[in-house]
């Protein structure tokens, strides 16, 4: 970070400042506008996931980081220095491509050294340097072999190997495990966290997947039609979305529609009209609407045939079970309460067999914390 | 694990079929000419000597075959105006399928670059020409560069000559109208190699450092090579036995091998030595084929 002139920027944290700073950037594509005035700082060391539906921008904005599409407007700040004007060859960043575009003419090794021959390395460090990089995604004894007689887990890695072979100072990863099956991707998930805390490297992840952006990042990104919904860890995401797109796309949730009847310091109570009165946690930036979406997260939901003992502080919801999903570790009961509305609660098959399950058309207790309730805007 | 056993019965006669047509309509008729390629020529009713007759029993048809003789290609070998013909045949060939790739790789090139919608159009327009008779598109070559030819007029028209030049009857002529024959043999395999590129690999290249050029060089041209020797043979190869163009449009001081033949064929009516000149022909071009051959197999290997 040379680049920055002390006296002329005093601040401390403008020095130390963020690896990566991207400042209001748009990218429009004829009428069509992909990443609308987005900011965000990315610090060193950090995984960050950009997560987000098909058509929301979050590759277009990775397409910038590399240098493959030009910004309209704004900067792109690698260290301090602006890298928007640089082409995609000049920039010290490296990409990881969604299906590997691994050079099919070329042998693993050549593939792998491909980055650094440009680089204008002597050979033997050229040599020593594919030699380590195919020790680190443990690819030894395949270097003559093309990338037509590799498995697929196996070209992920020679193409991360390529990528990293040039010590990025970021690695962009579009979709990195898309084209993996299940048990693979949870491997490689794994594989790829552990290299990125060994490496210390900064990597930007795109991904539609969000168990693999929660299970990777330090904090995530969620973009929606070319803006930022939210910006933060993965817990923080789930327990406390910022909006009711963001909690409607991560995860499942109850989303119930009422009015604030009353509010206090800490409980407010939320008349919802097909589920009757609801009693939340005053949330932390208090809304003057009065009128609120109340999210439950169906795990957070308890059923029972009688209700809680004490229910003093909880809130609860008669009904119906409409439909019974299985899905091993867990089932999802779909309720349909009294007043008309749709519950579904998540619960963990705890015991193997299933004498107490609940039986579809079974009239339950569905009963929640105030805690548990997120009140979001409509 | 046997590749041959994933064919059904039926897949396997239909796999005959090819081959079935390759005897019938290819080695019969080769072994003809081959047949006739050792017999000497003679006045007669074929105008070659022996003919095999099975009516008159065998020890004629001994006897007949005890006469066939290689006369024909020591012939070939021996006399000058054979070899300078299949000499020249090959450096014609080899100098105007240089000329075809340096022309076609460019267009085939920019073909590929076009946006999606427009590659069709493109692919219309080099196949246009093949609704003329290649004939006919030949003999406009002879109106374009003759004497009072359009091409001379223009040039006089803008004063770029003073004089009428010679165009017709030269090798420049030959060449333009070989080149200009053959172009789509060449940019049809180049497009269809370079269309079938992914672009990622490119953004990959730049990714990793290397300019627009280095990408070109390192990425684009070595997965075209398929394309480039399926171009090439597809030119040369018609090309060294090529007979209309140099006949109409070279000059009649030099011949090429396609052009002796048909003199020994019609002219001279020496069935015998025109057989031998086609097979030796066969033999030559048999050999880039094989070259070609080797290097797919190698290329399939792989996958």
């Amino acid at each position: 970070m040379a680049e920055v002139n002390p006296t002329l920027t005093p601040d401390i944290d403008e020095v130390a400042g963020p690896l990566l700073r991207i400042e209001t950037v748009t990218k429009r594509f004829g009428g069509f506008t992909a990443v609308d005035a987005l900011s965000l700082d990315i610090k060193a060391g950090e995984f960050f996931a950009l997560l987000g539906p098909s058509g929301c921008g979050k590759t277009t904005l990775l397409r910038m980081l590399a240098g493959f599409e030009a910004p309209d407007e704004g900067r792109i700040l690698l260290g301090g220095e602006d890298i928007a004007p640089m082409l995609p060859h000049q920039r010290p960043v490296n990409m990881m491509f969604q299906n590997y575009a691994l050079f099919p003419h070329l042998s693993v090794r050549d593939n792998i050294a491909f980055g650094i021959k440009r680089a204008g390395l002597p050979r033997r460090e050229i040599m020593a340097r594919v030699a380590e990089m195919l020790a680190l995604v443990r690819l030894e004894g395949l270097e003559k072999r093309r990338p037509d007689e590799l498995s697929g887990g196996q070209r992920q890695r020679v193409a991360l190997a390529r990528a990293l072979a040039r010590r990025p100072r970021v690695l962009l990863l579009d979709e990195p495990l898309a084209a993996l099956d299940k048990k693979l991707r949870e491997n490689t998930q794994r594989e790829l966290l552990e290299l990125q805390r060994r490496l210390g490297l900064t990597f930007i992840v795109v991904t539609h997947d969000q168990e693999e952006a929660m299970t990777l990042a330090d904090r995530i990104g969620v973009m929606n039609a070319g803006k930022l919904e939210q910006v933060a860890t993965p817990r923080h995401l789930y327990e406390q979305p910022a909006s009711r797109w963001v909690a409607e796309f991560v995860g499942d949730i109850n989303i119930l529609e009422g009015n604030v009847d009353s509010r206090d310091d800490h409980r407010w109570t939320v008349s919802v009209a097909n589920a009757g009165n609801v009693v939340v946690t005053a949330p932390r930036e208090a809304t003057d609407s009065a009128t609120v979406c109340v999210g439950i997260r169906p795990e957070k939901i308890r059923l029972s045939r009688r209700g809680p003992a004490d229910a003093g502080a909880m809130n609860r919801l008669n009904g119906i079970v409409a439909s019974v999903g299985y899905l091993g570790g867990a089932s999802v009961y779909t309720m349909s309460l009294d007043n008309g509305a749709t519950l579904r609660a998540s619960l963990a098959n705890t015991a193997r067999l299933d004498v107490d399950a609940y039986a579809v058309g079974e009239r339950v207790v569905a009963w929640f914390a105030p805690d548990d309730c997120i009140v979001l805007g409509r | 694990m046997s590749g041959r056993r994933i064919f059904t019965r039926p897949a396997r006669i239909a796999a005959i079929a090819p081959y079935l047509w390759m005897a019938l309509f290819f080695l019969v008729p080769f072994a003809f000419v081959v047949k006739i390629s050792l017999s000497q020529t003679a006045i007669a009713q074929p105008p070659y000597l022996p003919v095999f007759d099975i009516g008159r029993g065998w020890q004629a048809l001994k006897t007949a075959f005890a006469t066939l003789s290689f006369d024909n290609f020591r012939l070939l070998v021996s006399d000058s105006l054979y070899l300078s013909s299949g000499l020249r045949s090959l450096t014609v060939a080899a100098g105007a399928t240089a000329m075809l790739l340096l022309i076609g790789y460019p267009i085939a090139y920019a073909m590929a670059r076009l946006p999606r919608r427009w590659q069709p159009v493109a692919m219309t327009l080099v196949i246009v020409p093949f609704w003329t008779s290649f004939l006919i598109r030949v003999y406009a070559w002879i109106n374009i560069l003759q004497h009072d030819g359009l091409l001379n007029k223009i040039l006089l028209a803008l004063h770029v000559v003073s004089t009428p030049v010679v165009w017709l009857s030269t090798d420049s002529a030959m060449y333009l109208g070989i080149v200009y024959s053959y172009l789509p043999f060449m940019i049809l395999p180049l497009y269809a190699t370079l269309a079938k590129i992914d672009p990622a690999l490119l953004e990959a290249a730049a990714d990793l450092g290397s300019s627009p050029l280095k990408s070109f060089w390192l990425v684009t041209v070595p997965l075209s090579l398929p394309g480039v020797g399926a171009g090439v043979l597809l030119c040369f190869i018609p090309i060294v036995g090529e007979f209309v163009i140099p006949d109409l449009l070279a000059g009649s001081d030099t011949l090429m091998i396609g052009q002796t033949l048909w003199l020994e064929f019609f002219t001279n009516r020496d069935w015998p030595v025109a057989s031998a000149t086609a097979v030796l022909l066969l033999l030559i071009l048999l050999l880039p084929l094989l070259i070609y051959d080797r290097f797919q197999r190698r290329q399939m290997g792989r996958s």
